[in-house]
């Protein structure tokens, strides 16, 4: 199982996703720089949460034109797996990657808290093979520009194609529900091939109990040892 | 050659800062005020004195890069200082 992680300025959360992914694979993941030129031969590539480029023009813009990316635009043409958190789901975007956009929360504030999360499994893809539909899971957001945006064309075709992964839903506290005015309560979405996947949520910080659930460990074990 | 790039989100996608703004105003007593937007202004010198290349650079890198036509629109402007 190989992961490749990549930084860009700002970025702030590579170490943490690095630690995951050590936890569960026992091995290191490449780290590189935005600024090569090459990615290593592997079986997912990771874009982190952060500010990358401190947010300027828009979230992700500056890191999506980035000289790293035209690797990543060709791993996943290939078929390659691609995981964009947070900051990372705002530059897949930006890149044209995964269709849409993410606009200021509507509420004007950063938001940082747990939400409840329901599973979409209508494609097949790595990230979802673990779940079953409507499966509920438990991850922590934090982000500004978290609002999903497409228009209703747009929109309409992510949905007849199932490429909603994640939705925001009620939960337990009954408060969790859409944090950000994302329309039909989009968490996360997938490309028609199923091996790109945005999402605003941070599995890489539920990998421990003690940091507040296992979630996330969960979410990415499964999906590495489906890449694997 | 100088220009500005005007840039607003597009009609129907929600502008929270504009409508914060506009609140703002409305609890000001300016009771007439609507439809506030709230856009960004980038400057730029193109080296060039021929205009119609300098508006094809400007206006391919707004596509490229400068503008994201999911959300935004944009109007470019030859700049007064160049006259």
């Amino acid at each position: 199982m190989r992961v490749t992680i990549i930084t860009f300025p700002g970025s702030n959360c590579d170490r943490d996703v690095s630690v995951a992914i050590k936890k569960i694979t026992g091995k290191n993941p490449s780290n590189i720089w935005h600024q090569e030129n090459e990615v290593p031969n592997c079986d997912l590539i990771i874009l982190p949460g952060g500010f990358s480029y401190g947010d300027y023009l828009r979230c992700g813009a500056v890191a999506a034109h980035s000289p790293v990316m035209k690797e990543v635009k060709n791993h996943a043409a290939r078929g390659g797996a691609v995981l964009g958190i947070c900051n990372g789901f705002q530059i897949l975007l930006e890149a044209k990657l995964l269709e849409g956009a993410l606009i200021r929360n509507s509420g004007l504030k950063f938001v940082c808290k747990q939400v409840a999360l329901k599973i979409n499994k209508q494609i097949h893809s790595p990230f979802l093979h673990h779940f079953k539909q409507n499966d509920i899971i438990h991850l922590p957001i934090a982000h500004n520009e978290g609002n999903y945006f497409a228009d209703s064309e747009t929109l309409k075709q992510i949905e007849d194609k199932g490429l909603v992964a994640l939705r925001y839903h009620i939960s337990s506290d009954g408060n969790s529900f859409n944090p950000n005015g994302s329309i039909n309560n989009i968490a996360a979405i997938l490309s028609d091939n199923g091996k790109v996947l945005g999402m605003m949520p941070h599995p890489e910080r539920y990998v421990d109990n003690e940091l507040g659930g296992l979630d996330g460990f969960e979410f990415l074990k499964s999906t590495l040892e489906q890449l694997s | 050659m100088k220009f500005k790039i005007n840039i607003f989100l597009k009609k129907g996608v929600l502008d929270p800062e504009g409508k914060a703004i506009e609140n703002a105003l409305l609890n000001n007593g300016y009771n007439k005020v609507n439809n506030v937007r709230v856009g960004k202004t980038i400057s730029l010198d193109i080296k060039s004195d021929i205009k119609s290349d300098a508006l094809e650079q400007v206006t391919l890198m707004c596509k490229e890069m400068l503008v994201n036509n999911v959300i935004e629109d944009f109007e470019i402007v030859p700049s007064e200082e160049d006259k």
